[in-house]
């Protein structure tokens, strides 16, 4: 199983360097860099590890190999533990990665114990959570570390048990020799310890022998999320951190110039603290509910924040005159005299992409050092640009991640942690911030508002060119690649240093999967004033969308039907075998009564790809449906997704990932967006923004999780948002028989709620409850 | 400061702070409980469900001071203890479901669940389609389909265990 390196260094083709690292118990590790492939993800010009560190640098200095690696430990207890530097939002990376532990190490999944890394800045660009690329980037790395493990134990065992490590067998954390002599991990973990790091050469199981990757495993974090024992950020007992939070502006990003009442506010019950910082006025008092009263009785005079007076329109009017125009095509439509043409054009509202957990964060900043608590998918960038903030070097700040109660790609800002940290700073006392959900649905960040134009020519029953022009409010991706040298390379002066991202990111992620002729797809972004981020997905949805509609159009000019023609002009078998999964298992084209329709679509992405069939019933009795603190609208009545990431590790996580997927689509279509009304966000809560419920999520819900040979995992944390959405515009579509100009396509109702005030920024609590009980 | 006593999770607790700071900050603030979670303060996403006297409430929605000493206050800490077993079968039923994703609306998605088989079940009949769609527990997620196979399961469950 295992070499000493001193060896020739061949590597073929399935055997991967790894370390046992000198310590008192079995630690072995591997380079995290070891598992990123081609840099043809979201990370354009990642330097790889080796580009930094030269191999002979690490081996030389016998602590240097283990800065940069992640390590399996190996306990006493007979359990293995694994600090994962990325961070566990629900989208079942923890359990996964114990998959992965145990597979290689011969362990039951339920003694590995998967814990979030705290900020490590040596991993450099590996400590990023983002771009469904958990899974793809540690699939390689985690093993290797287990298998070295596994190796060190088969050794220390052949010494003990007398034996040679091929005549030994390890098995669910034992390891026994021919003579039937019996050896456990933890009798072992002391013994195989290494007093000085030595590198060593491991091979992986072939797929054909897991056991464990393949099968569906339930979340190992099941039990305590039941039990009310799982701990989020502001679960987190710290000392001296009382409860504080934020009197905010009433225009969207506006700043504080003073605090009229301070004196007022200090004297109210249980209000400890009070001070200004850049985003507002802050309180720490002995409950949450003290710094409710509190910062609803502040009288702040604000500044104007750099929206003030826009609505929605002034937006769309901007996209509109920066929208490049489509070609024109000239030289096609001269040479072929039948041709047609079929124009899109859809606008996307602002979406939120709040979570239930809102941005909060602990904070214990002291004059010499700093301590933050938070939920952090770019832990590296918040530690650095924490001591940056704070003046202390970076050594002095130390960064727990926390698991978060959802993020959508939240979370990979650490909006909610700087606060914390100034707020810590100006009071010098600890701070456990919450925001208020007021705050995280107007304040926070959201999908930005974008235009996506699609212009396609065909012919004589071939389609010859598609164009697709997609314009969007800036996308912030100044948290860069997860370390402050990309973050602030994104940050340069003009917006000229995000903008290099944003194309980056939509070059390598949007695709036309059809023979289509002449193919373009372009990005224009415009207006970096709004809070943004790469909301679930990022482009893929709104350019998807676009698309499909697109192909639904081709189809009915051409007189086809929309599976035939999707099928009969996609490039990749895969997605064909995914759109014949659901079209056979949805009963595509069974009739259907008027007022309801079938709508079907795909996604290329993550290395793998999808499908969706569903069908929507938009006859009056549904959208006229009347819902307390709510809209119904139409609703999706049957969802058929087949999703194909490659290998699988846990089916189980996948098919709930898609189910997640499914609601987010529905929501974009059908329910959710951001209203700006004078320069703010009028959503101010979930009965305001209408995220899908109970009352609108599809009844009937199928995942098929398509068989696959690859050897490679995919990813499948966002991969269903986008075929759902566009299935769910197509059948609405065609179940009203237009084409809709705007998602979602309730966003120019009457608004379905009153707006809650701006001052004071949050509601009060009711205090009816107990009327409510049932 | 006005004295505060009520029963949680079947052992009376005292607390010293004024009436009308709602139930969810001295549970989560002052008691340490924070299996209920805070989602939107003004009783819409239902993340801080618990039950009162048997019944769902929302602890963000009342004045602690308009509890009584006698009024029992469970959350999902004190759910299992109600069946007297390590589970409730409502969070088994979300177990063998796997219904959790992030988790941090389960606790109060599992606490409606249960009051709402206790509610149909006074009203003589079984949970329908129409009383799922009209769960307002909100769970970002999108984990609702699993949340509907749980409820049916932990409502045999229920049936067979009380």
């Amino acid at each position: 199983m295992t070499g000493d390196l001193a060896a020739p260094a061949r590597t073929t083709r399935r055997s991967f360097l790894g370390y046992v690292v000198a310590g008192t118990t079995l630690v072995a590790a591997a380079d995290l860099g070891l598992g990123t492939t081609a840099p043809a993800a979201a990370v354009p010009g990642t330097p790889q590890p080796a580009e930094l560190y030269d191999l002979n640098d690490m081996l030389t200095e016998a602590a240097m190999p283990t800065a940069n690696l992640i390590a399996v430990t190996v306990h006493e207890d007979g359990t293995a533990s694994f600090a994962l530097p990325r961070m566990e939002v629900g989208q079942g990376i923890t359990t996964s990665t114990a998959m992965l532990v145990a597979e290689e190490l011969e362990l039951p999944v339920d003694r590995v114990r998967v814990t979030l890394a705290d900020a490590r800045p040596e991993l450099l660009f590996n400590q990023l959570t983002g771009g469904s690329n958990t899974t793809i980037s540690t699939y390689t790395p985690i093993r290797v570390a287990a298998a070295v493990a596994k190796g060190a134990l088969l050794e220390a065992a052949a010494v003990q048990l007398g034996d040679t490590v091929d005549q030994l067998r390890a098995k669910a954390g034992v390891i026994s020799a021919p003579s039937g002599a019996r050896v456990t991990y933890g009798e072992l973990a002391r013994v195989a310890a290494a007093q000085s790091t030595r590198a060593v050469r491991v091979q992986l199981k072939e797929r054909e022998s897991f056991r464990v990757i393949g099968v569906g495993q339930p979340r190992i974090d099941a039990r305590d999320a039941v039990t009310g024992r799982k701990k989020y950020a502001t679960d987190l007992h710290v000392k001296g951190a009382l409860p504080t939070m934020v009197c905010r502006a009433p225009t969207l990003n506006g700043t504080p110039k003073r605090l009229r009442n301070r004196r007022k506010v200090l004297a109210m019950p249980g209000v400890r603290d009070v001070a200004m910082v850049d985003s507002g006025v802050a309180v720490r008092a002995e409950t949450f509910g003290q710094c409710i009263d509190a910062v609803r009785a502040m009288h702040v005079d604000w500044e104007d924040g750099p929206v003030a007076g826009m609505s929605d329109q002034d937006v769309v009017d901007e996209l509109r005159g920066a929208e490049l125009p489509l070609p024109a095509l000239t030289d096609l439509l001269a040479a072929n005299p039948l041709a047609e043409v079929v124009d899109v054009d859809v606008l996307y509202y602002f979406r939120s992409n709040s979570a239930m957990d809102t941005n909060s964060a602990v904070a214990d900043v002291r004059a010499d050092r700093a301590t933050v608590w938070a939920g952090l998918k770019s832990p590296i960038t918040a530690q650095e640009r924490i001591a940056q903030e704070l003046g202390l070097p970076v050594d002095d700040v130390t960064v727990h991640v926390v698991q978060g109660g959802g993020s959508f790609g939240r979370r990979l800002f650490f909006d909610g942690a700087l606060e914390a940290a100034q707020i810590s700073r100006a009071m010098g006392k600890p701070v456990k911030l919450m925001w208020h959900r007021a705050d995280d649905a107007r304040v926070g960040r959201g999908h930005p508002m974008a235009t996506s134009k699609v212009r396609a020519v065909h012919a004589g029953g071939q389609v010859l060119a598609f164009q697709q022009t997609h314009t969007s409010v800036e996308t912030d991706f100044r948290h860069g690649l997860g370390e402050i040298i990309t973050a602030s390379a994104a940050s340069l002066p003009t917006g000229l240093g995000n903008l290099g991202f944003s194309e980056t990111v939509f070059e390598l992620t949007q695709e036309v999967p059809y023979d289509f002729g002449v193919i373009s797809q372009t990005l224009t972004e415009t207006d970096d004033r709004f809070n943004t981020g790469s909301m679930r997905n990022i482009y893929s949805p709104d350019v998807r969308v676009a698309g499909e509609l697109a192909v639904d159009r081709l189809a009915e000019a051409m007189g086809q039907d929309p599976y035939d023609f999707r099928r009969a002009n996609l490039r990749n078998d895969r997605v064909v075998a995914a759109l014949d999964a659901v079209a056979k298992a949805g009963a595509w084209g069974r009739t259907m009564p008027e007022g309801t329709a079938q709508g079907i679509a795909i996604h290329q992405e993550y290395k793998g790809c999808s499908a969706c069939l569903v069908e929507i019933d938009a006859r009056p009795e549904q959208t006229g449906r009347e819902i307390r603190d709510g809209v119904g609208g139409p609703r999706v009545t049957k969802v058929v997704f087949a999703i194909d990431v490659g290998l699988v590790v846990n089916p189980r996580g996948l098919e709930a990932q898609m189910q997640g997927c499914i609601n987010d689509g529905i929501a974009l279509a059908l329910t959710s967006s951001m209203h700006l009304r004078d320069g703010h966000f009028l959503e101010a809560s979930w009965d305001n923004y209408f995220y899908t419920r109970q009352w609108n999520t599809p009844p009937e819900v199928e995942v098929i999780v398509m068989p696959s040979d690859s050897g490679q995992p995919g990813g499948a944390g966002e991969a269903g948002v986008a075929a759902t959405f566009a299935a769910v515009a197509c059948a609405y579509a065609r179940a009203v028989g237009q084409t809709p100009a705007y998602f979602p396509i309730n966003h120019r109702d009457p608004l379905e709620f009153t707006p809650k005030p701006v001052v004071p920024p949050v509601p009060q609590s009711p205090t009816n409850g107990l009327k409510l009980t049932y | 400061m006005p004295r505060q006593t009520f029963v949680l999770n079947g052992k009376p607790v005292t607390v010293d702070v004024h009436d009308d700071v709602r139930v969810l900050w001295v549970l989560r603030d002052l008691l340490g409980v924070t299996g209920p979670k805070y989602g939107c303060g003004i009783n819409v996403c239902k993340a801080c469900t618990s039950h009162v006297n048997g019944r769902a409430f929302n602890p963000c929605s009342v004045r602690v001071g308009d509890l009584e000493p006698a009024d029992e206050v469970t959350t999902i800490e004190g759910l299992a203890d109600t069946v007297d077993a390590d589970l409730h079968p409502m969070q088994q039923a979300w177990l063998d479901r796997d219904v959790a994703q992030c988790g941090y609306c389960q606790p109060g998605q599992i606490m409606a669940a249960v009051a709402l088989v206790r509610k149909v079940r006074r009203e003589g009949r079984t949970i329908t389609d129409a009383d799922l769609d009209g769960i307002r527990n909100i769970c970002r997620c999108g984990t609702y389909t699993r949340i509907r196979e749980a409820i049916a399961q932990g409502e045999r469950g229920m049936e067979r265990g009380m």
